[in-house]
């Protein structure tokens, strides 16, 4: 509504504009499950039509789930984003609850821990952990992949802002009502704040299944391996000479996530350009 | 150089929804005139068509008796004053006022920033248009705010603005949307004086849209009472009050609220509230309908009898120099309960919970038809007498 | 006053029951508190003191060096070469994926037909798994069978093998950064359009200045200033979290033409196990960070007080 109305040849050309930038975005897109389809004779003949010639799909996807562990990076990928967006939100929604209606000494101070781990890029805090899951003789376990991430600064923030904005008199109210205060958080405040919790988790399961840099240092053995580090193995393995079933891998890869997209995208751009704010 | 206003046969609808049906009204040129209804009536819709933001599905509007259906809002020769002030964030003051001379006077090139100043002839408009800016100003006592911007003012200063914006390049028609409403009761009522006293000085005509019935009441030359999308009466305030043309105005203007009592209309009596009135209409002889009676229209009666309230008090509301009165009409009377508008000396005489009686002068009654539409009454056997006499 | 004081003792009300709150409260933070304290904190704190020694991850011995790791860095060329890098990369792709970011989001607002659709598309790169889309991109560029080679060879233009030439590979990852962040960019500024308040319009419209270039300008631009602000200081902030592409597609090369701050800290911290030196680079990357950080948050504290 902002803007006004166009006339046809803006309409036009506003289409023609939007069309081609969105065609050359999906270019890499198109080109990955283009190849996916072919065989290497295809491939390697170079041409630019999309389609294959012969139908090499079944072959290319079928190698990519038997000759990689392709089934258990993914196996792996669910896991440790449920592990890590379950601990996530059980431990930041009672401390959100407590920073935002409960006074106790040092609240102050834990905010202000808070900030400080909203300002910490994960990467500077890879070296140390290393260290100490070493220490642990947590290295190459899936501990090492779920631990560091147990707590998030941001969701504890994002639940702290959305649960300000509940009424105090709900929290009374369930009070009067013998709620205890951990029964309140669960019963009470997260059903209220269904959509910061919705945000939280497309913004937590998106950055950790797409992450790369700390499972390459937390883990080595591919049954352990997330789904990025699984296709960087499998890349460097295949040594790109047998581009088919790598990108029949990179698709299957990318898939969950696209599909998930498509299917809530109001939710995923809340999640991840909302939510960065 | 100020104009009149005429629209007619305005319909705007919204999707589904009819927003405006057949709004027609003649505004004179000077007129101070408003638009008053509940929100949701469609005050600002219409404002905004006479504007040119929003276009009419059928009708047209003329300003100063040429049709402007086809033209942008800049070249309508009008101004506006909005709701939120709309005042542009990043500009200072002295700017807001003077955007909309620069528009109109410099050329597309010569507002370009930087080069544009050194285009032939744009120092001088520019010095011209900046001597009027500090001229607006000081009219409107914010010459010492010009540097600053919106985010730094109070919302007085910014109303005060918004409305040097629109004055500043002398428009035919100011039209207003709820100027007053996000200003806090004491400023609403200094701002409401200045704003009349704007209007007596730049004798332009006025259009303000209010829901406030005392902004509309205390300003206007004239009042349209809007609802539902229809204007239902425009007259001078003093007769919106006292001569309604039926219930709807009736009920929205005026307060605490008219007493609205169910009534059944006999040949030469009035059946209302468990009583009789010496009200007669012919034409609704044999018909129900609805007695309205003002709330000061009340006053306290001795005993009961013929045309007389007799209630227990429920309420008592003292408001200074007046006394709300809340009674209690029996059940056998229909119930409801009458607000009278007493004297405040009266207070000792009344306490909570006594039975009371209240008269009311026959003349003061307004009687309006089952539709809604009010009648005038008959006048009564003894006058027509007098009248033989 | 006095009456209240004086109230006997006995007859003071009492309190019915302990206050449990704080305790409550305590019990709720304490997980989080304590994990914040075990995995932001103490490691942070750690990476400084690290800084200062000749550690080598596995030594048995280790000394405290001072400043000397940080010396090393400023003469390193590895370090010198990966700092000009990003800071070059952060240079092109910033202002790259803001000004097309708001020419999208523009574009798209500008009209009511298909805008969920386009804001799909341009999204889509920013939430695909940048590892997997890594190898998608090599396949593209792949000096023979790859798209971008034949479309010039089809077009009679040179083509180039983009990853493996020194003066290609920057640039090249630069573009796959912007297609990765454009989307992201483009989602604030469509939530920037939406928060300028429609009367504005309306007023730009009577004042006269209803034209598009004049609604932009006096409107819309001004209006998504604080913005943009915002998104040219986010965008900053990932483009020198840059990673994953590095590592798949060029591992720095060629001869270090690609070598980028992560990387670097990447190499030398897990690679080489030069821990100490590590952790300098890495108190490096902290600095830039933070400082872009704390620039952002006194935006946002602008932005709050420009209404
Ligand atoms: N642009 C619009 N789109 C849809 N409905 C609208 C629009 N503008 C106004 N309306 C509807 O028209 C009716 C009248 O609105 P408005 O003229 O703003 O009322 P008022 O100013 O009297 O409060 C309301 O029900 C409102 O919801
Ligand atoms: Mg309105």
């Amino acid at each position: 509504m902002s803007l006004r109305r166009l006339g046809p040849v803006a309409a036009l050309a506003r289409h023609a504009v939007l069309l081609a930038s969105g065609a050359l975005m999906l270019i890499p897109f198109v080109w990955m499950v283009s190849l996916s389809l072919k065989p290497p004779g295809e491939i390697f003949r170079a041409g630019f039509s999309l389609l294959p010639e012969q139908w090499y799909a079944v072959e290319n996807y079928s190698r990519a789930l038997t000759a990689s562990p392709l089934p258990r990076y993914m196996l792996n990928g669910v896991l440790v984003c449920g592990a890590i967006l379950s601990l996530q939100i059980a431990i930041c929604a009672p401390a959100a609850y407590a920073l935002a209606k409960l006074r106790f000494f040092g609240r102050e101070g834990l905010f202000t821990l808070v900030l400080i781990g909203l300002l910490i890029p994960h990467e500077v805090l890879a070296l140390p952990l290393f260290i100490l899951a070493y220490k642990l003789g947590l290295l190459d376990t899936y501990a090492a992949l779920i631990m560091p991430f147990a707590v998030s600064p941001f969701g504890i923030f994002l639940f702290r802002q959305f649960f300000k904005s509940i009424p105090d008199d709900i929290v009374h109210a369930a009070r009067l009502d013998g709620l205890s205060e951990l029964a309140i958080v669960w019963r009470v405040m997260l059903p209220m704040a269904m959509p910061a919790v919705i945000a939280f988790s497309i913004f937590s399961i998106v950055s950790h299944w797409n992450d790369l840099f700390w499972p390459l240092i937390a883990v080595r053995s591919e049954q352990l391996m997330p789904p990025p580090l699984g296709i960087m193995a499998f890349k460097n393995e295949e040594a790109g000479s047998d581009y088919g079933p790598l990108m029949a891998c990179a698709t299957l890869v990318v898939a969950p996530l696209v599909v998930a997209f498509l299917a809530a995208q109001r939710w995923f751009v809340e999640g991840l350009g909302g939510g960065v704010k | 150089m100020t104009a009149g206003l005429t629209f007619n046969g305005i319909n705007k609808s919204f999707g589904g929804a009819h927003v405006l049906r057949q709004v027609s009204l003649d505004v004179a040129s000077g007129e101070f005139l408003s638009l008053l209804g509940p929100s949701g009536c469609g005050k600002s819709t219409l404002l905004r068509i006479i504007a040119g933001l929003e276009r009419q599905d059928a009708g047209t509007v003329a300003i100063g008796g040429r049709r402007v259906d086809d033209l942008r809002p800049k070249q309508r020769d009008i101004a506006m004053v909005f709701q939120s002030y709309a005042l542009y964030p990043h500009m200072s003051v002295a700017d807001n006022i003077a955007l909309p001379l620069r528009m109109r006077r410099l050329s597309g090139m010569q507002r370009l920033p930087l080069v544009g100043g050194l285009l032939p002839g744009s120092r001088t408009t520019q010095a011209g248009i900046a001597k009027e800016v500090t001229r607006t100003a000081r009219a409107l006592g914010i010459e010492s705010l010009l540097a600053r911007k919106p985010g730094q003012l109070s919302g007085g200063q910014r109303q005060r603005v918004a409305v040097g914006r629109a004055m500043v390049r002398n428009p035919a028609i100011f039209l207003m949307d709820e100027p007053l409403s996000n200003l806090d009761a004491k400023l609403r009522v200094q701002m409401r004086a200045e704003i009349k006293e704007l209007h007596r000085r730049l004798g332009v005509t006025f259009i303000y849209v209010t829901h406030d019935q005392t902004e509309a009441m205390t300003m206007s030359d004239r009042v349209a009472v809007m609802a539902e999308g229809e204007i239902l009466q425009v007259d001078a305030p003093q007769v919106i009050y006292a001569d309604p043309a039926n219930r709807k105005v009736a009920e929205f203007v005026g307060s605490p609220k008219i007493n609205m009592l169910p009534a059944r209309f006999g040949a030469d009596l009035t059946h209302a509230a468990g009583t009789t009135f010496d009200v007669r209409a012919r034409e609704l002889a044999g018909t129900a309908g609805t007695l309205g009676i003002r709330p000061e229209a009340l006053h306290l009666a001795e005993a009961p009898g013929t045309g007389i309230f007799t209630g227990r008090v429920r309420l008592l509301e003292h408001m200074g120099s007046d006394l709300f009165v809340h009674l209690d009409l029996p059940h056998d009377g229909e119930g409801g309960t009458l607000i009278a508008r007493l004297l405040a000396e009266r207070a000792p005489q009344i306490a909570f919970g006594q039975t009371l009686h209240l008269g009311v002068r026959t003349g003061r009654i307004l009687v309006f038809a089952a539709d809604g539409r009010r009648v005038q009454p008959d006048p009564a056997p003894a006058a027509v007498l007098r009248s033989y006499a | 006053m006095r009456a209240v004081v004086d109230i006997p003792e006995a007859t003071r009300p009492v309190r019915q029951r302990p206050d449990t709150e704080p305790i409550a409260a305590c019990l709720l933070a304490a997980p989080a508190f304590a994990l914040i304290l075990l995995l932001f904190i103490l490691p942070t704190l750690a990476v400084f003191v690290i800084a200062t020694t000749d550690w080598q991850f596995g030594a048995r011995s280790l000394s405290f060096v001072g400043l000397r790791n940080f010396a090393e860095l400023l003469a390193d060329s590895t370090f010198r070469i990966s700092f000009a890098n990003t800071c070059l990369y952060v240079l092109v792709v910033v202002p790259a994926t803001t000004a097309i970011g708001l020419a999208v989001a523009l574009l798209i607002e500008s009209g009511q037909s298909l805008r969920a659709f386009y804001r799909a598309v341009h999204f889509l790169p920013f939430m695909a798994t940048l590892a997997a889309m890594a190898v998608a991109w090599e396949a593209l560029l792949h000096p023979t069978i790859g798209l971008a080679n034949q479309t010039l060879t089809a077009l009679g233009l040179p083509t180039a093998n983009w990853l493996r030439d020194e003066r290609t590979v920057l640039p090249v990852l630069g573009l796959i950064g912007i297609w990765q962040n454009l989307g992201f960019a483009m989602v604030l500024f469509l939530a920037g359009l939406k928060s300028i308040p429609s009367e504005l319009y309306d007023a730009s419209e009577i004042d006269g200045a209803d034209g598009t270039f004049d609604r932009l300008r006096i409107v819309t631009l001004p209006m998504l200033g604080p913005v943009t602000m915002f998104v040219v200081i986010v965008v900053a902030l990932r483009a020198f979290q840059t990673f994953d592409t590095v590592k798949i597609l060029t591992q720095g090369g060629p001869a270090k033409a690609s070598e980028m701050l992560l990387y670097t800290l990447y190499v030398e911290s897990f690679e080489f196990l030069r821990t100490g030196y590590g952790a300098a680079v890495t108190v490096v990357f902290l600095a830039i960070v933070v400082g872009l950080t704390l620039l952002q948050a006194r935006v946002m504290d602008k932005r709050v007080h420009y209404q």
